[in-house]
C-alpha cells in the first residue's frame, strides 16, 4: 500500500515499510529488521545453528553486540572467582567468539561504551525513528520512544535475523494509551508506567503494540519516555511505541551511529512523518489523565500487581495467584506499606539506569545517609552512564551516602552475576519485575521511581520520596 | 524437529495464573550456552526448597503428575522474559503441550518453534479442566481440537504456518532463506531511497 492512501497509525506505516513479502492466511509476513542487538545470554545457541548449517549472517553491518546481564559489575578479586561469574565468563568468551568469527561489533567489557543492551543502542545513536528493532530479551520495547518498532524475540528467531535479517511475524492489534495532564512534583515516568500496567494489566496487552499519545507524553525527556516504553512488555505487549518528535531529534543529533549532513536532513524529512495520522485507527483505546497519579509500589510477584504508595494491600477474595503472591511476599491484605522496613535498595537496570534517574536518586540522598542495616546499591546503565554521572559527582554522592557505586551491567535486575536480594529480604528496586525470586531465591521486590528508592535507602523503610524532597 | 500430531495424556493443572518464566526457569540457569537438559530446571522454585530437596506439596512432585504430558495453567502463561529456555525447559521435563485462556506472546512463538503446543480455550473449557485434573485429554493438531471429558470438544487456534511447520516437523528457517531473492530486491529497493 503506498503512504497516504488509507489513514494509518505510527505502528501501521513503520509495519509497511518492512514488509519483504505480506502475509496471507497461509503464511506470515517476512518483515526486514533494520538493527539487531544481541548479548551474551539468548545467542549462542542461535549462533549455533548458523555454525552447524555453514551459514554466514547476512548482515553484520546492522547487527551490534554487548556484554550486559551476566557480567560481574565490580572488580573485587575474590567475586571475579565465583562460580556464577566463572560460568557467566564462559558464555561471554563464547559470544567475544562468535561476534570475531562472524565478523559483529562487540562493546566488550573493556569499550568504554559497553553497558544494557537498551542503554546502548539508543546512546549511540544506533536506534533511530522508523527502524524495526529486534534483540533476544523482552525489554526491547524500550527503543519504541523513538518511534521505532521495537520488540523481543527468542533465540530461534535470533538465529532466523542472524542468517536472513528477516522474521516471520503476523499483524499485531494497536492500542493507543491516550495520556492528558501533567505529572505532578515528585511523580516519575516510572510512576506513569506502573499505573498503566496498574490499569490494563499484566496480560491486557497481550497481541498488541501499544502508541503512548497526548500531552503528558509529549512531555516527557527521551530517558523518560524510555523508561515507559521498556515496561510496556510488563502489560504483555512485545511493543510500545511513541510518535518521534523534538525532543526526540535533539536527543539523536551528534550521536555516533547517527546520520549526518544533508543524511540527517533527509532522514528528519522522513522520521516527521512518523506520526498516527488523525483518522488512524486503533483496535483498543484507553484514556489516562496523569495529573492525579502518586509514586506508585508494587505490592505483589508482578508489575500488575501494583499500587499508589499510600496504599494499603488489597484483598485476595478467593484469587488464588494474589493469595499465593502475598503469601510470598509475607503481607496481609490491608496492609500499607508506607513504614515496612527494608534490607535492599537497588537503583539501576534498563528501566532506570540513565543519568537522569541516577541524577533522581541522588537529589534525594544528597547531604543524608543510608540507613544502617539497608544495602544500596547503585549500578549505571552504561560505562557513558558511569563516566558522565561520574562528572558531575554523583559518585561521591552515592558514595558519601554509604551506597555501592558499580561498574554498568544488568546486576540486581536478573540476578545472574551474584549482584542478589537474600532469601527473606524486601527490596525497593527501580528494576522492571518483581517475580518471585527475580532479584534472588527468596527474594521479595517493591517495584519503584528512583526517588522512591533512594527515600527507602535513607530512611530504611518505603517512604513517599515527597516527603524528603 | 519431530512431527507433532497429535497428543494424547493425562493433564496436570497449575492453576494460577501469571506463571511468568522466571518460575518456568530462574534465570541463574540461563548461563548455559547450550538448549539441552534444562528441564532438570523446570520450576526449580517451586520444585525444590531453598536446601534443594524436593517439596512433596508442589503438584509436579506428586506421583499423579508422573508422565503427564499435558500441563494446565491459568491465564497468561509464559508471560515476562522473552528466554527460549522456559520452552525448551519444559519439553525437556516432559511437557508437550501447555493449555491455558491466555498465553504470552514471546513464550507462545517460542513454543511453536520448538514443538511445545500452546493450546488456547475459552473459559468454560478451561473452568472443566481446571476442575478436572489428571483427565485424559486428546489435542488434534491436524484438526485443531482438544478432545476432553465424556466426548467433549473444542477448537483451539493455532496459526496456520507454525501448524504446518509442526505437522511437517520442519523450522521456519528453511522458508526464510528461501526468500533470498524477495530479501536481496527489498534492500535494494531501499538503499535508493532517500535518507
Amino acid at each position: 500500500m503506498q503512504a497516504g492512501t488509507r489513514p494509518g497509525t505510527l505502528f501501521d506505516k513503520v509495519w509497511d515499510q518492512h514488509l519483504v513479502t505480506p502475509e496471507t492466511a497461509e503464511v506470515p509476513a517476512v518483515l526486514y529488521i533494520d538493527l539487531h542487538l544481541i548479548h551474551e545470554v539468548t545467542s549462542p545457541q542461535a549462533f549455533a545453528v548458523l555454525e552447524r548449517s555453514g551459514l554466514p549472517v547476512r548482515r553484520p553491518d546492522l547487527t551490534l553486540a554487548t556484554t550486559d546481564h551476566s557480567v560481574p559489575t565490580t572488580d573485587q578479586p575474590d567475586f571475579r572467582q565465583s562460580s556464577v561469574v566463572l560460568a557467566a565468563a564462559r558464555q561471554v568468551s563464547k559470544l567475544r567468539d562468535n561476534c570475531a568469527a562472524f565478523g559483529i561489533r562487540l562493546y566488550d567489557l573493556d569499550d568504554p561504551r559497553q553497558g544494557i543492551v537498551h542503554v546502548i543502542g539508543p546512546e549511540l545513536g544506533a536506534t533511530q525513528p522508523g527502524k524495526t528493532v529486534v534483540c533476544g530479551d523482552s525489554h526491547t520495547s524500550t527503543h519504541g520512544a523513538f518511534g521505532a518498532l521495537a520488540f523481543g524475540i527468542g533465540t530461534t528467531e535470533v538465529g532466523h535475523v542472524l542468517a536472513t535479517q528477516c522474521l516471520l511475524q503476523r499483524r499485531p492489534r494497536t492500542m493507543a494509551i491516550n495520556t492528558s495532564g501533567r505529572l505532578g512534583a515528585g511523580v516519575s515516568a516510572k510512576d506513569l508506567i506502573l499505573a498503566i500496567i496498574g490499569r490494563i494489566g499484566v496480560g491486557g496487552g497481550t497481541g498488541y503494540v501499544l502508541e503512548y499519545r497526548g500531552g503528558a507524553i509529549r512531555s516527557l525527556t527521551m530517558e523518560q519516555r524510555m523508561t515507559v516504553c521498556n515496561m510496556s512488555i510488563e502489560a504483555g505487549a512485545r511493543a510500545g511505541m511513541m510518535a518521534p518528535d523534538a525532543t526526540t531529534f535533539e536527543y539523536l543529533a551528534g550521536r555516533p551511529l547517527c546520520p549526518e549532513g544533508e543524511q540527517w536532513e533527509r532522514s528528519l524529512a522522513r522520521w516527521r512523518t512518523l506520526v498516527s495520522d488523525e483518522a488512524a485507527h486503533f483496535d483498543r483505546q484507553v484514556d489516562l489523565d496523569v495529573s492525579a497519579l502518586t509514586p506508585m509500589i508494587t505490592y505483589g510477584t508482578n508489575p500488575g500487581m501494583v499500587m499508589p504508595i499510600d496504599g494499603t494491600v488489597p484483598m485476595h477474595n478467593g484469587d488464588q495467584a494474589l493469595r499465593k503472591a502475598l503469601d510470598y511476599m509475607q503481607l496481609n491484605p490491608g496492609e500499607p506499606l508506607l513504614e515496612k522496613p527494608v534490607d535492599v535498595v537497588f537503583v539501576g537496570s534498563c528501566t532506570n539506569g540513565r543519568l537522569s534517574d541516577l541524577r533522581e536518586a541522588a537529589a534525594v540522598l544528597r547531604g543524608r545517609r543510608v540507613a544502617s542495616g539497608v544495602r544500596m546499591l547503585t549500578v549505571p546503565g552504561s560505562r557513558q552512564v558511569k563516566q558522565a554521572a561520574e562528572a558531575e559527582g554523583l559518585d561521591k554522592v552515592f558514595l558519601e551516602a554509604g551506597a555501592e557505586w558499580r561498574d554498568a551491567g544488568c546486576s540486581m535486575c536478573i540476578a545472574m552475576n551474584g549482584d542478589q536480594v537474600g532469601a527473606g529480604q524486601y527490596a525497593v528496586s527501580t528494576s522492571n519485575r518483581n517475580f518471585e525470586g527475580r532479584q534472588g531465591p527468596g527474594s521479595r521486590t517493591f517495584l519503584a521511581s528512583p526517588a522512591t528508592a533512594a527515600a527507602a535507602a535513607v530512611t530504611g523503610r518505603v517512604t513517599d520520596p515527597r516527603r524528603l524532597a | 524437529m519431530q512431527p507433532v500430531k497429535m497428543i494424547r495424556s493425562k493433564t496436570v493443572v497449575l492453576p494460577f495464573t501469571d506463571v511468568d518464566t522466571d518460575q518456568i526457569i530462574p534465570a541463574r540457569f540461563l548461563t548455559t550456552t547450550s538448549r539441552e537438559g534444562l528441564g532438570k530446571h523446570a520450576f526449580a522454585d517451586w520444585r525444590c526448597d531453598a536446601s534443594g530437596q524436593l517439596r512433596s506439596d508442589f503438584i509436579l512432585n506428586q506421583p499423579q503428575a508422573r508422565g503427564c504430558e499435558v500441563l494446565v495453567a491459568g491465564d497468561n502463561f509464559g508471560c515476562g522474559s522473552s528466554r527460549e529456555h522456559a520452552p525448551w525447559a519444559l519439553l525437556d521435563y516432559g511437557f508437550r503441550a501447555v493449555i491455558s485462556t491466555g498465553i504470552a506472546d514471546i513464550f507462545r512463538s517460542n513454543a511453536l518453534k520448538n514443538g511445545l503446543l500452546p493450546v488456547e480455550v475459552d473459559q468454560d473449557t478451561h473452568r472443566w479442566l481446571l476442575a478436572n485434573p489428571g483427565v485424559e485429554v486428546e489435542i488434534d493438531l491436524q484438526n485443531t481440537r482438544l478432545n476432553y471429558g465424556d466426548h467433549q470438544s473444542t477448537s483451539f487456534p493455532v496459526e496456520s504456518f507454525a501448524r504446518y511447520c509442526l505437522l511437517e516437523g520442519i523450522d521456519a528457517l528453511g522458508y526464510l532463506l528461501g526468500k533470498a531473492a524477495d530479501i536481496e530486491r527489498f534492500e535494494k529497493d531501499r538503499s535508493c531511497v532517500p535518507g
